[in-house]
């Protein structure tokens, strides 16, 4: 995985539970992680799912990701190609969801306050930075160890690296 | 630099000198807990490709979600949990009856002042009771640390909750727990490390102290913390397995949040139904009529909450279900010497095997579609003890005591100023 996401912002606000990230009623119904892609977003922003790019990033206010630790909340961004989350604070289950699926989620207030829907941004993971034309912000950069976990692909892929098992 | 507990905790862990809120680090955990979702992590295990764990010291094993066994399939997943434990040579594994893993933790000596432990549970951070930094994790992250013996944490902010004088007679640890969620909010404590501090808390004994921490869970926090004292100390003379050091917090140190509490202030408070931060003081739920009443879990299952309801019952007929599940095998042998579980049979009451029992919903007296439980649990979310269709209510235990009584959801001292045998 690259170190730097390029991308449009989807910009939404506090609070967003997984309920509306991924619908609770798909939870044991929708078991292809593929196809949870279809549904993400489905109850916060309809037209989400059908116009996300890969490399867009998801930019929200407060507690993003609370509710149900459900990891398909994870995934179904991660399989639209989503490539980072910057938010002003991330449930703590589902940050720690997001970077065992490998999915950077950065908290940067200034970021999460300046940037609009449909702002180019580039975020590089190394350096902890991510520009944009209303400037340029910092965040506290991932330790190589986080960072090895989503180039990894995940944390399982990434352990199995880690004690020389393949990869 | 001034650090706060999880600061200071979490630079030792680590190996340096200071650690700033929003740092990762990777460390060591003293004890990873798993419970009878153990077979299914060793599941996620295989899937990384090495057959040992990295240190069978580290793990502490419970069987006590579902225990004993209430179905063929939840005996089949103990069965593998034995083998699991058996095959990777696991010392301390507990097995069904010795009771809830939360607590059977702190009883073991293994819950230490300045310890790390991570937990595939939610309720992991009761364990901060001791002064111990406790956090639950998923499945997934708990296989890993299976194999590698690491983990990365993320340095939380710090939520200082400040209990300024005693609580009342008659109003418990449970009161104040459920009035602070009630004021912050079921994400007033997201991802932050929860210190309590004060007479109020530090006044309290630790039966009463674990329900804080306990219950921090559901405001969403990454752990909770009581600064550990000499009650604590002395609770771990003969205990404790190993010496350990106790972290606490910098004066100057720099919280994202401080709360006060007055504790006079704090009176009998429920949750209503379906969140736990729908807060209201005891004397707007009156009169609520229900079906059952639920003693027990990790957040009031011990000893003296039992000692509780017996005082209240004493001389009385239960007039619904009262179902009393002791936390551990331990506490349940303190309240049978102490005479409690006689006198709560007596009166009606109806005692299960340790362990978490309908807390979640899987057996031991779970309620019918449009039946309403008052509980001594720390959730009362829709379906949570098996049907949507019902409701719960949560209340200290002398509060379950008494509307398990009554028949409806009462105040202890309509019960108590009740003649005996009326």
């Amino acid at each position: 995985m690259d170190t730097v996401i390029r991308g449009r912002v989807w910009k939404y606000g506090d609070n967003v539970n997984t309920d509306v990230i991924f619908p609770g009623k798909y939870t044991y119904t929708v078991r292809d992680r593929a196809d949870m892609g279809q549904h993400a977003l489905e109850d916060l922003d309809p037209s989400f799912a059908a116009e996300v790019r890969p490399g867009d990033v998801i930019v929200a206010g407060r507690n993003w990701g609370c509710g149900s630790s459900r990891e398909q909340a994870v995934v179904c961004l991660k399989m639209k190609g989503v490539g980072a989350i910057v938010a002003k604070s991330v449930s703590r289950i589902y940050y720690r969801n997001c970077i065992n699926e490998a999915l950077p989620a950065l908290t940067s207030a200034d970021a999460a306050e300046a940037l609009q829907r449909g702002d180019e941004v580039e975020i590089d993971l190394a350096r902890g930075e991510i520009r944009s034309a209303r400037g340029v912000f910092t965040f506290p950069p991932l330790p190589e160890a986080v960072l090895g976990i989503v180039e990894a692909g995940g944390l399982i892929e990434f352990t199995r690296r880690r004690l020389g098992l393949g990869g | 630099m001034k650090m706060t507990f999880a600061e200071k905790l979490l630079a030792r862990k680590a190996g340096r000198p200071s650690a700033v809120a929003g740092e990762i680090v990777e460390i060591r955990p003293d004890v990873a807990l798993t419970h009878d979702n153990t077979a299914a992590i060793y599941q996620t295990f295989k899937k990384i490709g090495v057959s040992r764990v990295f240190d069978p010291g580290m793990h502490a094993v419970t069987l006590d979600h579902a225990a004993p066994a209430p179905t063929t399939e939840h005996a089949q997943n103990h069965k593998e949990v034995r083998a699991f434990v058996q095959e990777q040579g696991i010392r301390d594994f507990f097995e069904v009856g010795r009771g809830i893993c939360h607590q059977v933790l702190v009883e073991e000596g293994l819950s230490l002042p300045g310890e790390f432990m991570v937990g595939a549970d939610s309720h992991t951070p009761h364990a901060g009771l001791m002064g111990c930094f406790a956090v639950g994790v998923g499945r997934t992250e708990m296989a890993a640390v299976w194999a590698t013996g690491q983990i990365w944490i993320r340095v939380p902010e710090s939520l200082r909750i400040t209990v300024n004088g005693r609580l009342q007679p008659g109003v418990t640890a449970k009161d104040l727990a459920l009035r602070v969620i009630g004021e912050l909010g079921a994400d007033g404590g997201d991802y932050m490390s929860v210190e309590w501090h004060g007479e109020g808390v530090l006044g309290l004994p630790l039966h009463e102290r674990a329900v804080l921490p306990n219950m921090m869970a559901e405001m969403g926090c990454k752990n909770s913390y009581i600064p550990p004292d000499d009650t604590v100390f002395k609770y771990l003379e003969g205990r404790a397995r190993r010496a350990y050091e106790p972290v606490h917090p910098d004066p100057g140190a720099r919280y994202a949040v401080s709360h006060d509490v007055d504790a006079v202030s704090v009176e009998p408070m429920v949750a209503k139904p379906h969140t736990v931060d729908n807060v209201v003081p005891l004397s707007e739920v009156e009169g609520t009529k229900i079906d059952q009443a639920f003693l027990g879990t990790c957040t009031n299952g011990r000893s003296e909450d039992i000692a509780i309801a017996a005082e209240v019952v004493r001389g009385h007929r239960v007039a619904v279900r009262f179902i009393v599940i002791p936390a551990s095998s331990e506490e349940y042998l303190k309240a049978l010497r102490a005479g409690h579980v006689l006198a709560l049979i007596e009166a009606g009451a109806i005692f299960e095997s340790p362990g978490c029992g309908p807390c979640m919903g899987n057996h031991l007296g779970v309620p019918a579609p449009g039946e309403v439980t008052i509980s001594s649990a720390n959730r009362n979310f829709r379906g949570r003890m098996g049907t949507r269709e019902s409701d719960i209510y949560l209340a200290s235990p002398a509060v379950v005591a008494a509307s398990a009584v009554a028949g409806r959801i009462v105040h202890p001292r309509e019960i108590l100023a009740r003649a005996k045998g009326a």
